[in-house]
């Protein structure tokens, strides 16, 4: 495939000069952090939620994003009205570190003019929660009302409750787990070894040569989202239906098949190949209870925040028993935790989709919880 | 979680500060429970008795709820709830969490009642518990007469699809507290017409004419 490289958007966002240290012991010479903001800051500076995005997403939200087109990627859950609502909170959205729409990654030139490529250091989780922490600094914010995200961004809302307990009033992971498991890795593993194999891979300097490892990105893609949906998701939606309705199976191509191709060959247009190797790294790495002694409670100790955690039916990434094992060391820490498992068959994307039990409850904690912080209605 | 089903009785008799659509052993149990405690429902169901102690009697009051449809819609009214019930989630909870814990009308239908009520006392400093008496005349008599498993409007499921797998009378109770250790602070029975009973200083007639029984225990 023949392929432009992404264009190069113009994204709102902060620089910090002083850069940012990692958990690899490297250090970034500088910071940037892309983001938007929606709804107002009250004059308290106490109604600010940070939205975390997942693996792909980024940090149009609720708006549509200048690089697809498309809508925001959680337009159904923020939003006026929404239940993360705008009208009321502060909403906050940044691109993780090492993403590629505007935040410092792979993608970004050095001092020296070229693009890190695949040096960019391995980031972590935490290292994706500092550089939010800076942006939230630089937002003039003390104290988060809630930190909300779902899968990577849920591993980020467990970082943040656990690295700055006192920065946050209300935690909702949603669709996550404290770490990621074997299956996700080999999964993850699989879809990196299809960027590797890609010719236009170039060893990771494809910028040098003007391409883009398209192929393997999307074959990456295609895999990881087979994982983002449930069986019987698939078989409502595609069963075994051909494409053309034709009456041969051979030399026709199953809807399904068409679909996963559709999947692969948007998201190349819109990622990097070595952000998506960065950041599938950081989920990998990521286990929250390795960090504490292998004790996950010891990573909530003394927290005061409110948890919700939700997680869905059908989702075998993440599935409820990992945040049933998450729910119990809240316990275990006498953590305040609310937990529901919303019954779906959309997989782990459930949580991007039209779930009303979903927005209900994420809503009904929020006002719950506003109306402890005693946030003005 | 309460799955002994029974009609509301009409509230009866003064009630100071809790809402009057509320069911009369919660509204007993939330007269128990002093303001400002840290409260653990186990059974919370539509989430009346935590809201009530949160909203009125400023308790830190959480739930735990079996039926997932009853822990989302009380999160989603605002009730810090989760999925998980009394067999298998407080064991994870650490020594003295909470003031309170209350297990209202429950304990019959655990798989372990007597590990359950060791549980709520190890997590809690108080343990508040009410439970249908298995004691009451009617019961005896129903089984006396007929031979043949009561069914009552307490007792309403027949033998072989009822979750209430482990009926005991007030004396049972009793006997169990204090085999265990555990001192009664309080205690008192509900006769049919959702009186409190007058027999305080007689068990024995408490548990025939009691229908539900309500303690409150502390470790001894």
């Amino acid at each position: 495939m023949d392929l432009p490289d992404l264009p190069d958007a113009e994204h709102q966002n902060v620089r910090f000069a002083d850069g940012l240290e990692l958990d690899c012991g490297l250090t970034l010479p500088e910071l940037t952090v892309a983001y938007r903001t929606y709804g107002t800051l009250d004059a308290a500076g106490a109604n600010a939620v940070l939205v975390c995005h997942a693996l792909t997403g980024d940090q149009y939200v609720a708006e549509p994003s200048p690089v697809t087109g498309k809508d925001g990627w959680w337009t159904q859950v923020v939003g006026p009205g929404r239940p993360v609502d705008t009208d009321r909170y502060f909403v906050i959205c940044a691109n993780v570190l090492g993403g590629c729409m505007g935040s410092t990654g792979p993608r970004s030139l050095r001092a020296d003019g070229t693009r890190w490529g695949t040096d960019f250091p391995p980031v972590t989780i935490r290292d994706m929660v500092r550089a939010q922490k800076r942006l939230v600094e630089h937002l003039g914010i003390e104290r988060l009302f809630a930190v909300i995200g779902g899968s990577m961004g849920g591993m980020q809302v467990l970082e943040w409750a656990a690295t700055y307990p006192d920065a946050l009033f209300a935690a909702v992971p949603i669709a996550t787990a404290s770490h990621h498991s074997a299956q996700n890795i080999a999964f993850h593993e699989v879809g990196r070894q299809a960027i590797f194999a890609d010719p236009e891979y170039h060893g990771g300097r494809y910028h040098e040569h003007a391409t883009i490892p398209a192929r393997g990105l999307a074959v990456a893609r295609m895999a990881a989202h087979i994982t983002y949906l449930s069986e019987a998701a698939l078989a409502r939606k595609f069963g075994r239906r051909l494409q053309n309705g034709g009456l041969s199976i051979f030399g026709d191509m199953f809807q399904v098949e068409s679909y996963l191709r559709h999947q692969g060959s948007t998201f190349v247009r819109r990622f990097d190949a070595n952000a998506y190797l960065t950041i599938t790294r950081a989920m990998d790495y990521f286990d929250l209870a390795a960090d504490h002694g292998d004790d996950l409670a010891a990573a909530f100790a003394g927290t005061q925040a409110r948890f919700c955690v939700v997680s869905f039916s059908s989702d075998w990434l993440f599935p409820t028993r990992e945040s049933r094992a998450l729910v119990r060391a809240l316990n275990r820490a006498a953590a305040n935790v609310s937990f529901v498992e919303i019954p779906t068959d959309k997989g782990h994307d459930a949580f991007l989709l039209d779930e009303p039990d979903f927005h209900r409850t994420l809503a009904g904690f929020l006002a719950g919880c506003a109306e402890r912080a005693g946030l003005a209605r | 979680m309460n799955q002994v089903g029974r009609p509301e009785p009409p509230p009866t008799g003064p009630v100071k500060f809790v809402a009057k659509n509320m069911r009369l052993d919660l509204r007993l149990i939330a007269e128990m429970i002093e303001p400002g405690s840290r409260v653990l429902d186990i059974g919370s169901g539509d989430g009346s008795l935590i809201e009530t102690l949160s909203r009125t009697r400023g308790c830190d009051a959480r739930g735990i709820e079996i039926d997932m449809a009853e822990v989302t819609r009380s999160v989603a009214h605002g009730l810090p709830v989760m999925h998980g019930d009394a067999d298998h989630d407080l064991a994870e909870y650490p020594d003295g969490a909470f003031d309170v814990v209350v297990l209202s009308r429950t304990l019959q239908a655990v798989e372990r009642p007597r590990e359950v009520l060791r549980q709520m006392l190890r997590i809690g400093s108080r343990a508040i518990l009410s439970f249908p008496n298995f004691g009451h005349w009617l019961v005896r008599w129903q089984l006396l007469s007929t031979g043949r498993m009561p069914m009552t409007s307490v007792w309403s499921r027949p033998w072989y699809e009822t979750p209430n797998i482990h009926p005991c009378t007030i004396r049972d109770f009793m006997a169990l507290c204090d085999q265990d250790g555990y001192a009664i602070e309080q205690w008192l029975a509900v006769d049919d017409a959702g009186q409190r009973s007058p027999w305080r200083r007689f068990p024995g007639l408490a548990n025939v004419f009691g229908e539900q029984a309500l303690f409150r225990l502390r470790r001894a």
